[in-house]
């Protein structure tokens, strides 16, 4: 799905990491760890085309990044669900349409996806919240349907930075579940956190990988945990 | 893919219509010049076709500009005519001459005098119509060379003084393409800065779109969409208000001049009619070139 061959990354200077090799294989599931500031973020971004690897190479579907030009980006965008870290919305449209808005760019929208989007909305608990606007959410709320948001299309990969970060312990597990379900179902899923009660609570669910990314490199992270 | 996005424009996308957040600042000073410039374009689309239209009769009358009257005694009119024409057929830059016959000299004194005017009892002039060559010729020469061989004959050239109205009605002709240019070009520059702005202030909203696989074409649809609409509407209604005004100018028929030839005239109504529609396609060009620009900046 996902492959990442002795890839480095710098923000105009020095470099933030390098060496990094992964490969998402189809229905595996990750757990990205590693201390603030070390470059989850960064490392989900390189997976889906948002940033170019100053160094190595990254292929998303088997293409080259390097080779994508911007449509192609936003092609396998599609097949990409992406929770973002800070989780921006259009401030301008309610929520539900927010959730549906992947649809409508894809011009998917229609009235068969209704239940679709009510199914969704109500796995992550936020049907009461369907037509208010974003900024009237709580960060909490605001990560419930960013990962709804991520889901409508029913992608094959599902990169989550942070998802439960604003969330309680309940709320979590849910997402959690929600996560593990769909991993089931056959998506690859990669969550960057710095959780790891999120990370041992996963442990008894689904065989999950744990990567660690510290000190500019990458490491199994399975055992200490 | 030009065509595809025109297609998306008139045919209502609704979803492309909503990911753009409501009308800012930017949308409605659009819609605002557009309107300015479309009712400044009104006027001077009539001030070309006007002087247009002034200078294409007024070159007709020059065409035809001169007649000789040629006032003598009953015995000798005949025969001064005769002599008229003679000296104009040896006259460089003549192209013809034709004495005007009875009833033709009836029909141009009937608007004064009424059609029972007995023409056989008063002392007529005889009128001579000369169609001058493309160079014209030497008015003073003739004149003299006329007073010395035919001394009733009056050489009448009232519209020569015509000439240079003519030039500068072809002038102001040019001058109001120039103004209708000047002003489509304006017209694209406020659209472009407009969009460029709207763009730019609406990197987050871009950014979204981008995160949930938009295509460029599609956020710059968007962008398109709603700036090409905003312009139209502007400039519907600031044409609209031009040709109310213009219709209420006072009419001088055809008497009028420049000043109150102001106007359009029968199917040059149908002009006014492609200001909101040109404003439209500048509008749409200009969005559509400064969305791809700043698309690609913010890659
Ligand atoms: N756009 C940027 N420009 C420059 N530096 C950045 C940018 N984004 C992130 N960084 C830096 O890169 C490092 C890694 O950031 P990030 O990937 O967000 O880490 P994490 O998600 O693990 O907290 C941080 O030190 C951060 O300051
Ligand atoms: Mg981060």
């Amino acid at each position: 799905m996902i492959e990442l061959d002795n890839v480095a990354y710098s923000y105009s200077g020095a470099a933030l990491f390098s060496g990094l090799s992964l490969q998402l294989a189809p229905g595996s599931f990750h757990f990205l760890t590693g201390p603030s500031g070390s470059g989850k973020t960064t490392f989900l971004k390189l997976c889906y085309g948002a940033l170019r690897a100053t160094e190595g190479r990254v292929s998303v579907f088997d293409t080259d990044v390097a080779d994508m030009d911007r449509d192609a980006v936003a092609f396998a965008r599609r097949r990409i669900g992406v929770v973002h870290q800070d989780c921006q919305f259009l401030d301008h449209l309610p929520l539900a349409e927010n959730v549906a808005l992947p649809l409508t760019v894809t011009g998917q929208a229609s009235v068969d996806q209704v239940d679709n989007l009510r199914e969704l909305l109500t796995w992550v608990g936020l049907t009461a919240k369907a037509d208010a606007l974003p900024p009237e959410l709580s960060g909490g709320e605001r990560q419930r349907a960013a990962l709804a948001r991520a889901l409508i299309l029913s992608p094959d990969v599902i990169l989550a930075d942070e998802p439960t970060g604003n969330v309680d312990w309940e709320m979590s597990q849910r997402l959690l579940r929600l996560l593990v379900e769909l991993n089931k179902m056959g998506k690859t899923v990669m969550i960057a956190t710095h959780d790891l009660m999120l990370i041992r609570a996963a442990k008894s669910l689904v065989p999950a990988r744990i990567l660690r990314i510290a000190g500019g490199t990458l490491q199994s992270a399975g055992a200490d945990l | 893919m030009l065509l595809a996005r025109f297609k998306g424009l008139i045919t209502r996308d609704a979803g492309a219509d909503r990911v753009v957040p409501p009308a800012g600042f930017t949308v409605r000073l659009t819609l605002f010049t557009a309107a300015a410039m479309a009712f400044l374009t009104v006027f001077a689309l009539a001030l070309s076709l006007a002087a247009g239209r002034l200078a294409s009769t007024w070159g007709e009358e020059l065409a035809r500009a001169s007649t000789i009257r040629i006032s003598a005694p009953e015995g000798q009119l005949a025969a001064q005519t005769a002599t008229v024409l003679r000296v104009l057929e040896q006259t460089p830059g003549i192209d013809s001459a034709r004495a005007l016959t009875t009833d033709e000299q009836r029909a141009l004194l009937e608007p004064w005098f009424g059609p029972d005017l007995p023409l056989e009892s008063l002392p007529m002039p005889q009128i001579v119509e000369v169609q001058e060559a493309k160079g014209g010729y030497d008015a003073d020469g003739l004149r003299l060379r006329l007073q010395a061989e035919a001394p009733g004959a009056v050489l009448d050239e009232h519209n020569r003084w015509r000439r240079p109205l003519v030039a500068a009605a072809g002038r102001l002709r040019l001058l109001g393409w120039v103004a209708i240019g000047l002003i489509g070009a304006a017209t694209g520059a406020m659209v472009t800065l407009a969009a460029h702005a709207a763009l730019a202030a609406n990197a987050q909203v871009i950014a979204v779109l981008r995160l949930v696989g938009a295509t460029d074409g599609y956020i710059a649809g968007a962008f398109v969409r709603r700036f090409t609409l905003r312009t139209l509407t502007g400039a519907a209604v600031g044409t609209f208000a031009g040709l109310i005004v213009l219709l209420l100018m006072p009419s001088a028929g055809d008497t009028g001049g420049i000043l109150t030839g102001l106007r359009f005239g029968g199917l040059q109504w149908l002009w006014p009619l492609l200001v909101p529609l040109s404003a439209a396609a500048v509008a749409f060009v200009a969005t559509e070139l400064a969305a791809r620009r700043v698309l690609g900046e913010l890659a």
